[in-house]
């Protein structure tokens, strides 16, 4: 990855806080997948003298380095925002613990939701946890930044937020290297009245956080990361990460004042620069957070009453809310058809859910992953959507709700890694609570929607190397399923059969939808058949449009144009499938009655 | 030479835009340049609309191309080309592989495909290059160049000399792939080239 010179590198802001770890001597990472924090793990797993892993959730992933901690070693845990909210359990008592060794928290918040369910703001975690955070601006800044935040970590006894956004974690940019640190010896050490957070303990520890808290707003004031730049005093800003590089580009002769660290904050330090101000402007992405804690000091400020609070910010929008006249005229958007993602040709999700799709009268509670994108037309097969493993809890809530009126009509739908990252206890819970819900297990062996990470049951650890792997239906059955089914998503007969079957039941069952991600190396390698479409067969009937391939498509016919390629009049058009997108799963030929689809056979 | 640019990499999922934007960055880091590009992954790689942000300058602050100012656009798909009007100028270099690839929507019969949407951007008198990269990669011999071939087309509306761009190439791709690839780099840097000097003569 060199540039021009080898000390510095063209990274992106995960691959720059991988590089940052290994540097800072962390020796055990964990975390969950999750955009857009994924990369930092598959890229540190590469480096010598760390050990890295896939956790089945961000709960256990932050437990996990907690106890790396205690051992007396730096420890890491990543995750996504909301992966935060899973792992706020061990978040807030850590708090109360500390640390032995450095222990630096991850948090990838996903402002705007490229691939999120929400946007939450996870600063106001370090407010409610209270922790120290820490909040870079770049792939260069998160770097420098994480050793800091180590440092913090062990001198104040306290675990660290590291807050990035998307525009951190996958931007790119130039960034330094540096050596590795010492590492530190992993030691065993029993003591109690921090570890064990006990009534007693907790309280004296309560009183330890409030002492850190204050010693951490006197190093607010002098640590290098809260650095005032001047410039003109009639408009200033305070701001922090992605954000600074808006307010530089909108406003570059102004003042600025950049925090590094946004909790907790340097009060003096904000205080005078707002002194030697005329206009303060606070400028952030999602909540007030700066401008709330900054008004509360009595600092009076401008933010959120002219920057918008959802979505991401660029340079365009800040200029824009802060100077409207000054901003030029674009051309106006051209209204155009949409291009949502999709699920990939020859997905074995897409066979199931068009199964789902042809039962208008069940409830489909879904879960998250790339099934999600079954919610979309044609296929519209989803119903709900909340967050990781939610699907089964939900589905039981509305069995229980509707009773008998909902008998046959509600079905649960959980992707493989969902239902290990906390499907399992809901499933617990329907079988212990006597429900009804179908739920449906899609295995398709492996985390699919971040990139293919592996899991617990996918039978590899995060390097690929071979793993114990969780045995679905065994697991199911240890819980008290009486019927756990393994169908073929692909064969579409035989899965529509099963499911109406099952649905009917009246009891929990479990399906298991259990085909591979036909983007897994061992799928692409594997020889398949393409299939072609016998355009002269097609009757425009549109079966296989419904199933929404992205090989398949639909070419509309006038009356005349019908006539002239031979087909009735009253043929409004005929479907065709573009072969160097087929995957070959022949869902669509199974689909098709007038032998208008076929394989094509091995031509070597 | 010019002290700093932003170029728009927009295109479908599965196309190769993140090759043919990661190509141009190091071109412009060897010639000197601070370079920041920033995507988003997850629902993006399946088969969604893509957007990769390129900006070089002496100092890069925002990751983000703003509204209005990105001089180059580099465009996989025509309907893509369009549908980020809003970040193009009256001077924006538009370089369009002619290939159409059906939303979701136009290919299950609920919308249609609009016609000549090029001609959207002509009419604003912005700069389009149409570009067949498919059929040129196919007579070079590999289809999965046609990418580089869009990148050696835009490459005429840059600085950075090809050399810079022949030695990227070497330095980043396999042993196999170099040759077919400088070739494709080659290939659609020529076929700017012609087309510019024919409008000039115009």
């Amino acid at each position: 990855m060199s540039v021009t010179k080898t000390d510095r590198l063209w990274l992106s802001g995960n691959e720059a806080i991988a590089l940052g770890a290994w540097e800072a001597g962390v020796q055990v990472a964990s975390g969950y997948p999750g955009t857009p924090s994924t990369e930092i793990l598959e890229n540190l797993c590469s480096y010598e003298g760390v050990y890295t892993e896939w956790a089945p959730n961000e709960k256990v992933a932050l437990e996990v380095a907690l106890g790396a901690s205690f051992a007396g070693v730096r420890a890491l845990a990543t995750m996504k925002h909301v992966g935060l909210n899973v792992a706020s359990d061990p978040l807030f008592t850590a708090s109360y613990t500390g640390v032995r060794g450095g222990l630096v928290v991850i948090t990838a918040d996903d402002p705007e939701m490229h691939s999120s369910q929400n946007e939450q703001d996870n600063r106001n975690y370090a407010f409610a946890a209270k922790l120290p955070m820490f909040e870079p601006s770049d792939p260069a800044e998160a770097r420098e930044m994480l050793a800091r935040a180590f440092e913090v970590s062990e001198r104040y006894d306290t675990p660290v937020l590291f807050r990035i956004t998307t525009r951190i974690a996958h931007v790119k940019g130039v960034v330094a290297t540096g050596k590795r640190i010492g590492l530190a010896e992993a030691s065993m050490e029993k003591v109690p009245g921090k570890f064990v957070m006990l009534p007693g303990p907790a309280r004296t520890r309560r009183a330890a956080i409030e002492q850190r808290m204050t010693d951490l707003r006197e190093l607010a004031e002098t640590l290098g990361e809260n650095r005032i730049e001047p410039g003109a005093t009639a408009r200033a800003f305070i701001t922090a990460g992605t954000s600074y590089n808006y307010v530089k580009e909108a406003f570059p002769e102004a003042a600025v004042l950049k925090l590094g660290m946004v909790w907790p904050l340097p009060g003096e330090k904000i205080r005078d620069f707002a002194a030697g101000v005329d206009e303060l402007i606070v400028v952030e992405e999602l909540d007030p957070f700066l401008e709330t804690h900054i008004k509360a000091m009595g600092v009076p400020c401008r933010g959120k009453d002219l920057i918008p609070s959802r979505g991401e910010l660029n340079s365009f929008i800040v200029r824009q809310a802060i100077e409207p006249d000054k901003v030029g005229e674009l051309f106006d958007p051209i209204e155009l058809p949409m291009r949502p993602p999709n699920m990939c040709a020859g997905c074995p999700h897409r066979g199931l859910f068009y199964c789902l799709s042809r039962m208008k009268d069940v409830f489909v509670s879904g879960d998250i992953g790339c099934y999600t994108l079954a919610a979309l037309p044609p296929l519209s097969a989803m119903d709900a959507c909340v967050c990781m493993g939610a699907s089964i809890g939900m589905a039981h809530g509305m069995a229980k709700a509707l009773g008998e009126k909902g008998k046959g009509r509600i079905v649960a739908v959980i992707g493989d890694s969902t239902f290990i990252h906390s499907g399992i206890t809901g499933l617990i819970n329907s079988v212990y609570n006597d429900s009804y819900s179908l739920v449906i297990i899609l295995d398709n062996r492996i985390t699919a929607m971040t990139g293919h990470q592996h899991n617990p049951a996918s039978g590899a650890n995060i390097k690929g190397e071979p793993a114990q792997a969780v045995n679905l239906e065994k697991l199911c059955r240890a819980i008290g399923v009486k019927r756990v089914t393994v169908v073929n998503p692909h064969d579409i007969e035989a899965t529509g059969k099963v499911l109406k079957k099952e649905i009917a039941r009246g009891k929990t069952s479990v399906v298991i939808s259990r085909a591979p991600c036909v983007l897994l190396p061992s799928e692409v390698k594997r020889k398949k058949p393409v299939y072609r479409t016998v355009t002269e067969n097609c009757t425009g009937c549109m079966a296989c449009i419904r199933i929404g391939c992205p090989a398949i498509s639909w070419h509309p016919l006038t009356p005349e144009e019908a006539v002239e390629r031979g087909y009735r009049s009253k043929q409004k058009g005929f479907s065709m499938i573009t072969e160097v997108l087929c995957n070959g799963c022949g869902q669509c030929a199974a689909l098709c009655k007038f032998d208008a689809i076929t394989a094509v056979e091995d031509e070597g | 030479m010019k002290q700093s640019g932003n170029i728009l990499f927009t295109g479908v999922g599965g196309q190769g835009i993140l090759l043919a934007s990661e190509l141009t960055a190091y071109a412009q880091l060897a010639a000197g340049y601070d370079v920041k590009k920033s995507e988003v992954h997850g629902m993006a790689q399946r088969g969604g609309s893509v957007v990769a942000h390129l900006k070089y300058g002496e100092r890069v602050y925002s990751p983000l191309i703003e509204p209005g100012t990105a001089d180059i656009q580099v465009a996989f798909e025509e309907l893509e080309a369009v549908r980020y009007l809003p970040y193009l100028h009256r001077d924006s270099a538009v370089v369009v592989n002619t290939q159409k690839i059906l939303p979701p929507a136009v290919a299950t019969g609920r919308a249609s495909y609009p016609d000549n949407i090029l001609e959207e951007l002509r009419a604003r008198h912005i700069h389009v290059v149409a570009v067949d990269a498919f059929a040129v990669a196919r007579e070079i011999g590999e289809i999965r160049t046609a990418n580089v071939v869009m990148v050696g087309a835009m490459s005429n509306f840059l600085a950075v000399s090809p050399g810079i761009f022949l030695d990227v190439i070497d330095q980043r791709m396999k042993k196999g792939f170099r040759k077919v690839n400088r070739k494709a780099f080659a290939a659609g840097r020529d076929l700017v080239y012609a087309s510019r000097r024919h409008d000039k003569k115009r």
